[in-house]
């Protein structure tokens, strides 16, 4: 069993639409992942039916005892997070700045402040219309711990396909490079970058790439939106040559990703022409060189 | 005044809307915009100025000193994440899993794990006329965001008088690095694209907002594209959507080649007019 991990550095450059479709091609024979859990949109392309959902708790925060505290001022003066201020002449933790590191509570004089476990979000484990069963998750508002819940989801998403005996695990991963983008990338077989020929996509590419590198994990690259610009396109085809990612494919600048999307689609049952034959040229291209590499 | 840039989804235009909204104010306000989008920082792309400043950045991470250690394992019991652990006779500090909270620095009874700062990234501050532009990255292999963008924005207030327009371009998400990035804004604006992915990441970051207790305003990118349930949602909710960025094969062009958009489309620009207009009303007061 392969796991796919797509991801792209910056954000909006078609990761879940393209996602979609290679689970929509892919049919029962993966199992697709959301981990983009900070921004979950996978489900409004493959309208997965819920079988299983539960809650997700990670970490800790801090509360106070409002009857035991002496309101000495300890925690305040131990807290490196500016999580535990005076409101009203009592010590108050703010649960957004808390860390839940916990050392407020180790050092209270009188024992009046919990360490309680946050639930973070939700995890389901759902059907997709595309015959796949699909681990997705939603994090909590302006909770901490996605790279945790990311870990969780992907985790979930092994053990079914162990269990089931599929072939793949695809993963739809968040933006940027910190915490979920690590997690996500932990334990992946593939990497399928997807970029855009802007200046942004560019520099975002070498930035995660630079980062998937020094997991040694083999990577391949999809250009999206190609003939915005034909200059960058060209200068991305060059880093690619130089780092020895594959080139998986080209895509046009097309409108058709967002009609797709407007009517809940993915862009192959959209778009049965040109869009849908190069996306399924590009599968099959991944399928080819993650079998290449088992061999 | 503060002002951040989110948006729930990645790649809606917050560097597009950050970066003209920036350059369009400094024509005749002192503006400061700062990057806090550390994972993949952009708007340096689009604003070319001066360097006046650099600095590396650094976090404090909790250092073995092995000589004074008589390995009591208190470090470990009191690490909530697993940084610190004792292994035979050695302690071993994983800096990633490190949240610098200094529990086990300064419980240790021997004084044995003093912290020291190691590099997570660098800030730099350039100069264009009226607009000074901060830019801070994460090193690759950082994972934790949040440190260097709490540290940044002390550099913003340490650096600028509260007089003068400060933009904050925030990452992505909705979570901690979002956070950080927009609690200290007096007002939020959401920019979304009018699609399913736009509507369904825009509600999360305003669930956010509304926890944070943020005043907040929408922008529409893009606008053209997809359908009016943006507008429909943003009505029943009475939310005040501030412009609408039109949606135009040549504003991507231009974006593509880190180029500012306003100068060129004056669609785009009469737009950007309204956002700045509001911002300027302002200014100095209540929202």
């Amino acid at each position: 069993m392969k796991e796919i991990v797509v991801i792209s550095g910056k954000g909006g450059t078609g990761k879940t639409s393209l996602t979609a479709s290679f689970a929509m091609l892919g049919g029962k024979n993966l199992v697709v992942a959301d981990c983009d859990v900070d921004a979950a949109d996978m489900h409004l392309l493959l309208q997965p039916v819920v079988k299983t959902e539960e809650d997700f708790h990670s970490g800790y925060v801090a509360v106070i005892d409002k009857e035991m505290c002496v309101d000495c001022g300890e925690c305040a003066a131990v807290c490196r997070f500016e999580a535990i201020s005076l409101v009203e002449n009592h010590y108050t933790v703010s649960a957004l700045n808390c860390e839940g590191c916990g050392y407020c509570a180790r050092i209270c004089p009188v024992g009046a402040i919990a360490m309680e476990e946050q639930n973070v979000g939700k995890l389901y484990v759902s059907d997709t219309k595309a015959n796949n069963i699909m681990v997705h998750a939603r994090l909590r508002s302006g909770a901490d711990n996605s790279g945790k819940l990311v870990a969780r989801a992907k985790k979930e998403a092994m053990q079914i396909a162990r269990k089931t005996g599929k072939e793949f695990v695809i993963v739809d991963g968040s933006p940027g490079i910190g915490c979920p983008v690590v997690s996500s990338l932990s334990g992946a077989d593939f990497v399928v970058l997807v970029t855009e020929p802007t200046v942004s996509g560019l520099h975002d590419l070498k930035r995660v790439y630079e980062l998937v590198n020094r997991f040694r994990i083999a990577a391949g690259c999809i250009i999206n939106k190609a003939d915005l610009n034909a200059d960058i396109a060209t200068q991305i085809k060059a880093y690619l040559r130089e780092n020895n990612i594959i080139l998986i494919s080209d895509l046009p600048y097309d409108e058709a990703f967002t009609a797709a999307m407007t009517m809940g689609q993915t862009i192959v049952e959209y778009d049965a022409g040109k869009l849908a034959e190069l996306l399924s040229a590009s599968w099959n291209m991944i399928l080819q060189i993650i079998t290449k590499e088992q061999q | 005044m503060k002002i951040a840039i989110a948006s729930g989804k990645g790649g809606t235009g917050k560097t597009t809307l950050s970066t003209n909204l920036a350059v369009y104010l400094a024509e005749q306000h002192h503006v400061v915009l700062t990057d806090l989008d550390v994972e993949e920082p952009n708007s340096g792309l689009f604003i070319h100025g001066r360097q006046t400043h650099g600095q590396d950045m650094f976090k404090l991470i909790p250092n073995w000193d092995k000589a004074a250690c008589f390995l009591c394992g208190k470090c470990q019991e009191v690490c909530s994440f697993h940084a610190v652990m004792k292994l035979g006779s050695m302690v071993m500090v994983f800096p990633e899993l490190c949240h610098s909270c200094h529990a086990c620095s300064e419980l240790c009874p021997a004084q044995a794990l003093p912290m020291q700062a190691v590099k997570m990234g660098e800030l730099r501050q350039y100069q264009a006329g009226k607009l000074d532009f901060i830019e801070s990255r994460l090193d690759v292999g950082q994972e934790q965001a949040v440190p260097l963008i709490a540290q940044s924005l002390e550099f913003v207030d340490k650096n600028f008088a509260s007089t003068c327009i400060k933009l904050y371009d925030a990452p992505p998400g909705t979570s901690c690095p979002v956070i950080k990035a927009t609690q200290d804004a007096d007002l939020v604006i959401l920019i979304t694209e009018p699609t399913p992915f736009g509507l369904h990441d825009l509600k999360l970051a305003i669930e956010t907002m509304r926890e944070m207790q943020k005043a907040f305003v929408v922008v529409v990118n893009r606008f053209g594209i997809g359908n009016d349930e943006v507008l429909r949602y943003c009505e029943a909710e009475n939310i005040q959507v501030l412009a609408k960025l039109p949606n135009d094969r040549h504003i991507a062009e231009l974006y593509s080649r880190g180029e500012l958009i306003y100068p060129h489309i004056p669609e785009f620009a009469a737009q950007l007019r309204l956002i700045g207009d509001f911002i300027t009303n302002h200014q100095g007061g209540h929202l």
